[in-house]
């Protein structure tokens, strides 16, 4: 059973506020997933390697040359709130 | 002593390459505000990282300047939170197979070599920047964002706040002389943090460790940390201990101050980037790297020492960054008198700069104009004050020795008839000075021969209007 | 202008008409807009329709083909566009209240490499929200619903651009698939979806959900169809560093219905899976089938399957986690009204904005690399993952196709919640990025069945072939008469 200090716990890390049925539901889904879980436990995984990618050659690299960078009109273009080409955040930040 | 200061420390430094890390972005300081950004470095949906070929050799020339093991397979991970700089909610960053591991600095103590070890070498990505306003809202520019970074981990090796300068120095010279970065910590492109605490050797108490950030020059470094040193000090010997925080260095208060409770060490949930593929730098590319890369401080200083036998003073100040060092041996290689050609860098040339906030690269003249320079005062066809005056004129208007000496008649008289006339009329002037060196006083000698100076304008040859004045007045 | 009704030919026999003049590509796409127009009300296969500009581009290739200029592989077919794949100045939703206005500045290299060969974007379809779902019930914007019976779902996340296909609202589709969502999709519609081998197909422009899991792939009327789209998408891309070099990418050119001699395998685990009648019957059908067209079928064993899905649910929302923290209000999309603090903005920006399952796998990834427990599950699945893709890799090593159902479950009413058992089948092989394709099958009760049949990595031509020998066979009406 997932704890309510668990949940917020989460909701913390991953900036997402939930209300109380919400957290109520996501407590019932998620430890039912975790018993589901449960199954990866029997396999005996001495000496198995981990697979961090799927195909493995060289990670390319890319020549050091400048390119032309977007225009101010499309960086900003979908910004909430903008000032003299800054994003603006009402004061929230420290 | 009791008391046993722990020092260790974090440095970021900026690279210098053309373009961002994970795109083309220009990698140029400036710029419009949000003008040097693109899909890639905003972090807009869809968009995908791409790795820099001169970033990784950036940071392999790094790791061989410090004596680092160079990974033959690395990854990309994912360091993961938010803040509004962070364009998104995670830093491409390495955990667990950084690029370079281990590694070490040595620095000179006045009792020997002491070797600061380093734990790690990595590559990442910087954030963008904030300002704040006067009506308080926040303003993003994200031109920083993606700004290639190495971070450097040392061990907590250091056991005073000097050592700890004196590495940052060596770190930053190496940095300097193998065209990583311009180090400027004033501009940012060399941030450090430290984290200080103090142990008692006799119980092997230890204070909690004090993180200390947002330091913005070497001495303010310094500062911070012969402040928390004395701090932590006083609360161990009081039965006491620090918090486990992070502090900055007021200026204006000359203390240090809290920035925010460190509390539980913040969970980054590292994962690997998907959007990169395995890493593979080859020993032959780490062979080739190794190949060219210039001579480092420690190696030219020697040397320099070896080659030219100047003191090793000297060739520590000579060497400090590449450009000096070369214009030392550019200069000794038209002059051949390597100690004199020391002696002005290290003396008026080294001053003229730092009192002008220049460098090396900003003088008016070349090494040969210097070496002529030095030729002239040793044949004694300028007196060594004149050349002082020379060299001014050399920096301000680039003329040559030999031009401004022209120019200006600044022949040194060494005639000593000519001499004997200017003498003779001070003498007559400064009758008073004859009798007061005749009756024992010294001094009196120094004043005629300055006066001597003055009327022939610092061009009598102060040697031999020493001995001619000399003579004069022990002979009546 | 005829009586032709463009809209049921294959988008194959509209490039030929196109090319013999026998019709104009404003035609193509005006009988097109025509039908979207009268189905969108029961179907909502479109979050946006790119009417004006759709005209203009097929009056574009209408005077290309007038100057006698040569025209592309696409040209003058409408193509429907999974709204997670960036098209520039289109707004781009991801069908989620986040990126509700969202108008990107470029285009995804798929849509670049569409443009180049003149294919016509009709639209931005409807989806499963940031691809987190099986039914399209999840959308910001709606559900889509399944064209065979408007009261069943048409699967997901794909769902628009297979209902979409489905309702001959275009004739090609593009859809994204991380466990599945473009292959059960498309059998819920009877229609051919195709995911390739990870790394055929940049991502570049691929709003991600799973970095090591997502691929863009297509969805056709029948295999040919499919395959003119595949091909043109193929293809390295210096902006994905995931994305591979493939050299022969001549599909179309080189697809063949002799499929004598292939073995095919049949995990014998899978048939453990419960599920809804008549679908067992279906794969009984489809052996008959290849039986007679001359491939070897033969039972294999894969002992990891049972471990896929717990595997999946793991490292999908672990790396979606990550993936979706961009999110933030800050730079773009929705921004909370409330807020006194920053932390405020997030919290209030992420929790109003994002849709129920976005933020229940978020939690659950977040969970999972949380620092007590990324050991237990993060670095177990990872561990997993390996012994999966080797079980497929001993089975590759002596057959050439793994035959499976797509979906253990017919598809299914509205609001019916069956969401975690859909993707069973069609997980391991994302796991494993191999490639893999659904095609109808046969129906039961009326409602389409497909088979899934999965590849060797890069073996798509393979792939294809044993499809097209299959569809021809079949006969279900969805490819055409030989051209």
């Amino acid at each position: 059973m997932i704890s309510k200090e668990e949940i917020n716990h989460i909701a913390k890390l991953s900036k997402i506020k939930l209300n109380e049925k919400e957290i109520e539901d996501f407590s019932k889904e998620f430890t039912e997933t975790l018993e589901y879980l449960e199954i990866i436990k029997e396999v005996d995984l001495e000496g198995v390697e981990p697979t961090y990618f799927i195909n493995t050659n060289k990670n390319p690299l890319r020549e050091d040359i400048v390119e032309e960078s977007l225009p101010l009109e499309e960086v900003i273009k979908n910004a909430p709130d903008e000032k003299y080409g800054y994003f603006k955040l009402p004061n929230v930040m420290d | 002593m009791k008391y046993k200061t722990i020092i260790g420390l974090e440095i970021h430094v900026e690279l210098m390459t053309n373009t961002k890390i994970f795109c083309s972005c220009t990698n140029e300081f400036g710029g419009e505000i949000n003008t040097h950004t693109c899909p890639v470095c905003l972090g807009l949906p869809g968009a995908m990282p791409v790795l820099n070929k001169a970033v990784l050799e950036y940071g392999i020339k790094s790791g061989i300047a410090f004596n680092s093991k160079i990974a033959n397979n690395t990854k990309m991970d994912r360091k993961n939170y938010f803040y509004p700089d962070l364009v998104k909610g995670y830093q491409i960053s390495q955990d667990e197979e950084p690029l370079c591991s281990g590694g070490y600095i040595e620095i000179e103590l006045e009792d020997g070599v002491k070797t600061i070890r380093l734990n790690r070498i990595h590559i990442e990505e910087d954030t963008g920047k904030s300002i704040h306003t006067e009506e308080g809202d926040s303003l993003l520019d994200y031109n920083r964002a993606g700004v290639p970074l190495i971070e450097i981990v040392t061990e907590p090796d250091m056991n005073t706040p000097e050592e700890a300068r004196l590495f940052l120095e060596k770190l930053k010279s190496t940095l300097e002389y193998i065209e990583v970065s311009d180090c400027k910590m004033e501009e940012g492109s060399l941030r450090c943090d430290i984290n200080i605490n103090v142990m008692d050797t006799e119980t092997g108490e230890r204070t909690n460790i004090t993180e200390l950030k947002n330091l913005n020059s070497f001495r303010a470094a310094v500062k911070a940390m012969e402040y928390e040193e004395e701090r932590h000090r006083k609360l161990l010997s009081q039965g006491e201990n620090t918090v486990k925080e992070t502090r900055r260095w007021d200026e204006i208060e000359n203390k240090t101050i809290t920035m925010r409770e460190k509390g539980e060490a913040a969970d980054f949930r590292y994962v690997v980037d998907g959007d990169f593929l395995p890493i593979i730098i080859e020993e032959e590319w780490i062979e080739e790297i190794k190949k060219n890369l210039p001579e480092l401080p420690h190696d030219k200083k020697a040397r320099l020492i070896r080659e030219y036998n100047i003191p090793e003073y000297d060739a520590g100040v000579l060497t400090q960054s590449r450009e000096l060092a070369d214009f030392f041996e550019k200069t000794v290689e038209f002059s051949k008198d390597a100690n004199q050609v020391s002696n002005w860098i290290m003396g008026d040339v080294l001053r003229r700069l730092n009192d002008a906030g220049l460098e090396i690269k900003d003088l008016k003249f070349g090494p040969k104009e210097l070496a002529d320079l030095i030729e002239l005062v040793n044949e004694g066809k300028i007196s060594n004050n004149i050349g002082k005056k020379v060299l001014r004129d050399m920096f301000e208007t680039g003329k040559t020795p030999e031009t401004i000496v022209k120019e200006k008649g600044l022949i040194q008289i060494s005639d000593a008839g000519e001499l004997e006339e200017v003498i003779n009329k001070v003498l007559l002037e400064n009758q008073q000075s004859i009798v007061d060196y005749r009756s024992g006083k010294d001094r009196a000698l120094g004043f005629l021969v300055g006066q001597v100076m003055k009327a022939t304008r610092g061009k009598a040859n102060p040697q031999m209007v020493n001995k001619m004045l000399k003579e004069k007045l022990e002979e009546e | 202008m005829k009586n032709l009704d463009i809209t049921k030919l294959t988008a194959r026999e509209m490039r030929e008409k196109l090319l013999s003049k026998e019709i104009s590509s404003r035609e193509i796409v005006s009988q097109h807009l025509d039908l979207i127009e009268k189905k969108e009300k029961d179907i909502n296969a479109f979050i946006s329709i790119n009417k004006e500009e759709a005209l203009i581009e097929g009056d574009k290739i209408d005077k290309k083909i007038k100057n006698g200029e040569k025209i592309g592989p696409l040209a003058g077919i409408p193509i429907g566009i999974k709204d997670n794949i960036i098209t520039k100045n289109i707004k781009t939703t991801c069908g989620s209240k986040m990126l509700e206005n969202f108008i990107p500045p470029y285009d995804a290299t798929v849509i670049e490499k569409i443009k180049a060969a003149d294919g016509i974007i009709i639209g931005k379809n409807n989806m499963d929200e940031f691809a987190m779902g099986s039914t399209t019930e999840n959308s910001f914007f709606g559900p889509t619903r399944n064209p065979i019976d408007l009261e069943r779902v048409p699967g997901g996340s794909s769902g628009g651009s297979a209902a979409g296909v489905g309702a001959y609202e275009m004739a090609l589709a593009l859809g994204s698939d991380t466990g599945g969502s473009i292959r059960q999709p498309a059998s819920f519609c009877g229609l051919v979806g195709i995911r390739p081998t990870y790394g055929l197909v940049s991502r570049y422009g691929l709003v991600a959900l799973a970095n090591s899991l997502d691929q863009i792939g297509v969805i056709a009327r029948n295999v040919e169809d499919a395959t003119l789209l595949l091909e043109t998408i193929i293809g390295h891309d210096k902006k994905d560093s995931t994305s591979i070099y493939m050299k022969n990418k001549d599909l179309l050119e080189k697809l063949n219905d002799n499929i004598k001699g292939i073995k095919i395998a049949i995990p014998k685990e899978f048939s453990n899976v419960e599920m809804d009648n008549g679908i067992e019957d279906i794969i009984k059908n489809s052996i008959k089938i290849f039986e007679k067209l001359g491939a070897n079928i033969e039972e294999v064993s894969m002992p990891h399957f049972k471990y896929s899905l717990a595997t999946y649910n793991i490292l999908s929302n672990a790396e979606a986690s990550s993936s979706l923290s961009r999110f933030d209000g800050i730079r773009y999309g929705y921004r909370t009204k409330e807020h006194s603090t920053l932390d405020e903005l997030y919290m209030n920006t992420r929790g109003e904005a994002f849709g129920k399952e976005v933020k229940r796998r978020i939690l659950e990834g977040t969970y999972y690399l949380n620092r007590n427990n990324r050991e237990k599950y993060y670095n177990r699945a990872l561990k997993l993952r390996t012994l999966i893709i080797e079980d497929f890799e001993k089975v590759y090593g002596k057959y050439d196709i793994i035959l499976s159902p797509v979906s253990p479950v017919l598809p299914f009413k509205m609001g019916e919640d069956k969401n975690y058992l859909t993707n069973i089948f069609t997980v391991p092989v994302s796991l494993a990025g191999l490639p893999a394709l659904s095609i109808p099958a046969g129906y039961v009760e009326g409602l389409p069945v497909g088979i899934q049949l999965i590849g060797d990595k890069f073996e798509e031509l393979k792939l294809l072939n044993v499809a097209l020998a299959f569809e021809r066979d079949l006969a279900l009406g969805g490819e055409a008469d030989e051209i």
